[in-house]
């Protein structure tokens, strides 16, 4: 049996961010929450962000769902922590474009692991999933703006 | 029951999905339709689509016609004592709200109650929420058992004489429980309570009385049992009904109107305003007459073969977990190991096999579960047990794929 089509979707990488989130947990100190579910699926994220200067301090995730929306949001709290502001708002764009399956530019921005996540493209019902942790990124900083 | 005959009426079973024969186990969301619904739909729009109960001229004639018949069809398919008990709706959901917005907020006031269960959809569970809010009465749950279902004994403590309202399902679209609807009903009138069941899930797969459930109120939908999205059904007992207030006003639902005042049609039209679901009623009306043909006792005879054949082949998969009693209606909820229903559902469509995968439209009952997430194998007329089979091949493969993972 080929898994080829699946393994598209499910890269080592992921698995292995779902195993092993990184940075799950609560911010210490000051920092701003969001949670954000998906109603049709019933997955939920909390996302707590340190912004200071329009840097992204800290970034800490909880919540409950399936691999790919843990594993996005463990990759996007990863990719943002340090970043500015506007840096994480251009990687939420870049992601965006990502998951419509179109070219993206991201010369100036490392995106990491986060590539692993480009399968997401071809199954239209899992794009939900990996966008949520960064529709809450994006709520969060916006609602503090 | 011929199910290979059965199947030949299902053009869309026959297709590849993925590169695997379609396998579909999503019944409970909606059911597939046989060609004789299409095509009466098809017959409809070309032949004599027209507006019902006011044109002169011989379309408008055949539409009335087909439309009034299809209403006699469910008359008779659920036992209703006349067709004026009979109201086309949008569906489940609609019918549940009428009543909730039309008995519930002219009889309800503070200090009654509205009693239901956890497993409720959430169409069962929000437009009593909502009238709770509206009319100051309580909303009370009756408990569940650990096996998902509801004993006697503690609706008879539940229900009180401040219970205005019952609404239970008929069938759980998660546990896959049959609930005791006629006790429930005969506890509620014990209580001059009325009796309102949310038969979704039981009028596709069951022969359906109201007179000898003595329900009050019985809605379902015509998507789930063979026929067109946006048509469904409210059955209500006529002493009920004709005291009811219409929910929607407009054309169709009126008998006179003046400039400050008007008067409604007679039973079933004065709930039903605006142009109705024409198409939708006679497409309804076919799918009725194709699990007439079939026969309701032949598809619950299968669907119980389904349903323990299944219970019986993944019961044996390790790891696997099913919710919900073994008597049960024709679908199995499960979880697979720490996999997320998400990520099985992803599978097993990779496999050609549909499944459901989420909450359900069932939060409070996910909660009860102690769970987030589940997924869903819902069987109808057209399953075998080779579909089953290839569900539980492709739940060795989900576990093959992700076993590296957990």
């Amino acid at each position: 049996m080929s898994f080829n089509n699946l393994d598209t979707l499910y890269r080592q990488v992921i698995m292995d961010h779902y195993k092993n989130p990184r940075n799950r947990g609560s911010v210490e100190g000051d920092h701003l929450t969001v949670d954000m579910n998906n109603p049709t699926c019933g997955d939920r994220i909390q996302l707590q962000l340190q912004v200071e200067d329009d840097v992204v301090q800290d970034a800490k995730f909880d919540g409950e769902g399936c691999s790919i929306s843990m594993s996005s949001a463990s990759m996007m709290t990863q990719a943002i922590k340090g970043r500015s502001v506007d840096d994480a708002l251009k990687m939420s764009h870049i992601f965006s474009e990502m998951m419509l399956g179109n070219e993206v530019d991201d010369d100036n921005l490392d995106l990491g692991d986060i590539e692993a996540l480009q399968g997401v493209a071809k199954f239209p019902a899992r794009i939900k999933c990996a966008t949520l942790a960064w529709k809450a990124m994006e709520k969060g900083v916006e609602d503090n703006a | 029951m011929d199910v290979k005959a059965v199947r030949d009426a299902f053009p869309i079973l026959h297709q590849e999905v993925n590169g695997h024969p379609l396998v579909y186990l999503d019944s409970s969301a909606t059911s597939q339709k046989p060609k004789q619904v299409i095509e009466k739909l098809d017959e409809y729009y070309r032949g004599y689509n027209s507006n019902v109960h006011r044109g002169v001229h011989t379309l408008g004639t055949k539409a009335t016609d087909e439309y009034e018949g299809a209403r006699e069809k469910v008359r008779r398919f659920i036992n209703a004592a006349s067709t004026q008990e009979v109201i086309f709706t949008r569906g489940t959901t609609t019918s549940i709200n009428t009543v909730a917005a039309s008995y519930g907020r002219a009889n309800l006031t503070e200090g009654d109650e509205i009693v239901i269960t956890p497993m409720e959809h959430h169409s069962n569970i929000i437009p009593w929420q909502q009238l709770a809010k509206e009319t100051g009465a309580a909303l009370k749950y009756m408990p569940l058992q650990s096996d998902g279902t509801i004993s006697i004994k503690d609706a008879e403590q539940t229900i009180t004489d401040r219970t205005k309202i019952v609404a239970v399902m008929h069938v759980s679209n998660v546990l896959g429980t049959i609930n005791p609807i006629k006790e429930l009903a005969e506890i509620a009138h014990n209580h001059d309570a009325v009796m309102l069941v949310d038969g979704a899930q039981s009028a596709p797969h069951m022969r359906i009385d109201v007179q000898d459930m003595d329900c009050d109120f019985y809605a379902f939908s015509g998507h789930k049992m063979c026929g067109p999205t946006g048509i469904g059904v409210l059955h209500g007992k006529r002493s009920l009904l004709k005291d009811m207030e219409p929910v929607e006003f407009g054309g169709e639902m009126i008998d006179f109107v003046n400039l400050y005042d008007s008067t409604w049609k007679e039973l079933p039209w004065k709930f039903e305003g605006g142009t109705p679901i024409i198409a939708g009623a006679v497409g309804l009306g076919a799918a009725i007459d194709f699990l007439n043909d079939v026969g309701l006792e032949e598809i619950e005879a299968h669907e119980h073969k389904l349903a323990q054949y299944a219970l019986e082949k993944m019961s044996q998969i390790d790891g696997l977990t099913i919710y919900g009693p073994t008597e049960r209606a024709s679908l199995v909820t499960f979880n697979i190991s720490d996999v997320h229903p998400h990520d099985v559902a992803t599978v097993l469509d990779a496999e050609g096999i549909a499944v459901r995968a989420g909450h359900h439209c069932a939060q409070p009952l996910m909660k009860w579960l102690e769970v987030t997430a589940t997924a869903r194998a819902s069987f109808y007329l057209y399953n075998t047990e080779e579909d089953i089979d290839r569900l539980v091949q492709g739940l060795q493969t989900t576990k093959e794929y992700f076993g590296d993972v957990f």
